[in-house]
């Protein structure tokens, strides 16, 4: 709860519960839940069967988390026995991206702009810094630009569309929220979504067992030392020309727009802003270590740089035209901390809310259910929330005889939940071995 | 409704916490971005110049519903010709404040610009005080 970067959670009845239009889907409390309270949804693997044709696009950090005696042909040998019968790197057309970078950033002359790679940050930017909405890059970034090229080129092929299932191995839950409800477009490219820590297991379970090398699946060799390090901190800033700067984990990032929405850092050029500490080799739907995998990807981009045919290279084959689907529409501000629409109420509010901060500790236990001391008093004048909620405020209440003890003790478990309060050895560091 | 900051000088690591504090007040009282922006930028001005020139400061805020009003009180040399310290590009900061990034000699005209009015007094010798009123409304001065 207390993890959160927009405060978007509070415990009710004994369960966390996300407050949605304040979420940005960065996954922090996924990470830092002890109980594992919070899970990422996903599209069951049985729907991909409804489709003839079976596309995986996959991120080249699925790769990057095996360890290095494994091949990549075993990997693709694996997906292709989970069902797929076309795997695809996501990152196959980031030569693309690149020209639709140069080309907005030519177009457009807010600076620093903003990287719209990834999700998590362009919510974070509507809710928490509207004011920087209009910097970020509208570009599309590689899964929808490989997804759109793949669907055009199958059905070139002669396929039909209704045919082709194409889907998407997501190491984060922002990717998830990105598909499920896309920002700046109407609907989005792929068919669904798939955990990148279920294919792992999946994987894993396949080579361990000995199998025949069957068929190699449906691929092409379009990938790039480029694409492989694109999900990587600095993956996008190595290509700019300007000054420009590569910042990964989200405090770091929020500590960041910060300033800059108080225009004490002008001159950049670009910004690369990732949500997880050592970008998307830090999602947390990685399983393995994201140094590790950073380690692999830079290796396996070695390999790749030592090729002859590593340039820079267009897609000439017509099926993915990035004036027509390399851009994103409009991105607007979704801000999350007004206390009113009308200015005057927001006043009176805010005037009550610092008057119940004269009272509130100040310590932030969360024992209210709300992160914090401040979001509490915001919940309070909001009418979310009530003063009795804070423990600290029970004892004062208590004591001048405008509570009864029993009233507390349920306050608190209408929070916390029936029998909170009862003794739980069911949770780390707590035995009992008396009983 | 008031606020009521206080500034050391000397302290660069700490100059716009101020203007961080405020800007956030401003998002919950749902002011408009741009003239939240505005107001920000000034009263970032005005605590790089306490932090840059002078020994203390208080910043004092005060919103009412139409106007926001920014009194930022030093302890200092205060200015002995205000007038040229209006100019763009004139500065008294030191090398060493410059070479900080600071000092550009752009503080009090960007304050000027950033706000409705803004008025200056200052005794040489004991301090400064900058008034500055930003209308929340545009157009409504």
């Amino acid at each position: 709860m207390t993890v959160c970067p927009t405060q978007a959670i509070r415990v009710r009845m004994g369960k966390a519960t996300i407050i949605a239009n304040r979420c940005v889907d960065c996954g922090e409390c996924y990470k830092a839940c002890p109980v594992s309270a919070i899970v990422v949804e996903q599209d069951d693997l049985e729907m991909i069967f409804k489709f003839p044709v079976r596309v995986i696009l996959i991120p080249s950090v699925l790769i990057g988390q095996f360890p290095k005696k494994i091949m990549t042909s075993s990997i693709y040998n694996a997906l292709k026995e989970i069902g797929f019968t076309h795997i695809y790197e996501v990152e196959n057309t980031v030569d693309m991206v690149l020209e639709a970078y140069r080309q907005y950033m030519h177009e457009h002359k807010e600076r620093p702009m903003i990287s719209s790679y990834c999700p998590a940050i362009i919510r974070l930017i509507q809710v928490k810094y509207p004011s920087l909405v209009d910097n970020i890059m509208k570009v599309n970034p590689p899964i929808d630009m490989s997804a759109m090229y793949y669907r055009e080129k199958l059905k070139a092929s002669g396929i039909a569309e209704e045919q082709i299932g194409l889907f998407y191995a997501t190491p984060c839950a922002a990717k998830i929220a990105a598909v499920k409800s896309p920002v700046g477009e109407t609907e989005s490219a792929v068919n669904g979504v798939i955990n990148i820590n279920f294919l792992y297991n999946r994987i894993l379970k396949f080579l361990q067992r000995k199998y025949t090398e069957s068929e190699p699946p449906e691929t092409d060799d379009l990938l790039s030392s480029r694409g492989i390090l694109w999900s990587l901190t600095r993956g996008e800033v190595i290509h700019s020309n300007g000054r420009a700067l590569a910042i990964d984990g989200i405090k770091n990032v929020n500590e960041f727009l910060e300033n800059i929405e108080n225009e004490k850092l002008d001159q950049i050029d670009f910004l690369e802003l990732r949500a997880c500490d050592e970008s998307c080799a830090g999602g947390i739907l990685i399983s393995g270590n994201r140094f590790l995998t950073v380690e692999r990807l830079k290796n396996r981009a070695e390999e790749y740089q030592a090729r002859e045919d590593d340039k820079e290279r267009k897609l000439t084959d017509g099926f993915l035209d990035i004036n027509e689907h390399g851009f994103l529409g409009d991105i607007s501000p979704r801000p999350m901390s007004k206390l009113d629409e009308d200015f005057t109420a927001a006043l009176k509010k805010m005037e009550r809310q610092r008057r119940i901060m004269c009272f509130l500790p100040g310590f932030d236990c969360a024992g209210c259910g709300a992160p914090d001391c401040q979001t509490l008093s915001e919940d309070i004048v909001q009418g979310n929330a009530q003063i009795s909620h804070c423990i600290f405020m029970q004892h004062q209440m208590i004591k001048q005889n405008v509570l009864s003890q029993n009233q507390a003790v349920r306050i608190t478990e209408n929070i916390w939940g029936e029998g909170r309060l009862e003794k739980n050895c069911n949770k780390l560091g707590a035995e009992d071995e008396n009983n | 409704m008031q606020f009521r900051h206080k500034i050391s000088g000397g302290d660069f690591a700490r100059a716009g916490n101020i203007a961080s504090e405020v800007k956030k007040i401003l998002r919950q009282l749902n002011i408009d971005h741009s003239v939240s922006k505005r107001i920000v930028i000034a009263l970032y001005e005005g605590e790089v110049n306490v932090v840059a020139h002078a020994y203390s400061g208080v910043i004092d805020v005060d919103i009412d519903e139409i106007k926001i009003e920014t009194t930022i009180t030093d302890k200092g040399p205060g200015i002995a010709d205000i007038e040229k310290a209006m100019e763009e590009g004139y500065s008294t900061a030191t090398p060493q404040v410059r070479e900080m990034g600071f000092g550009a000699g752009m503080g009090l005209a960007n304050m000027k610009k950033n706000s409705d009015s803004m008025k200056i007094s200052s005794v040489p010798g004991e301090g400064t005080t900058v008034h500055l009123v930003t209308y929340i409304k545009p157009n409504a001065g």
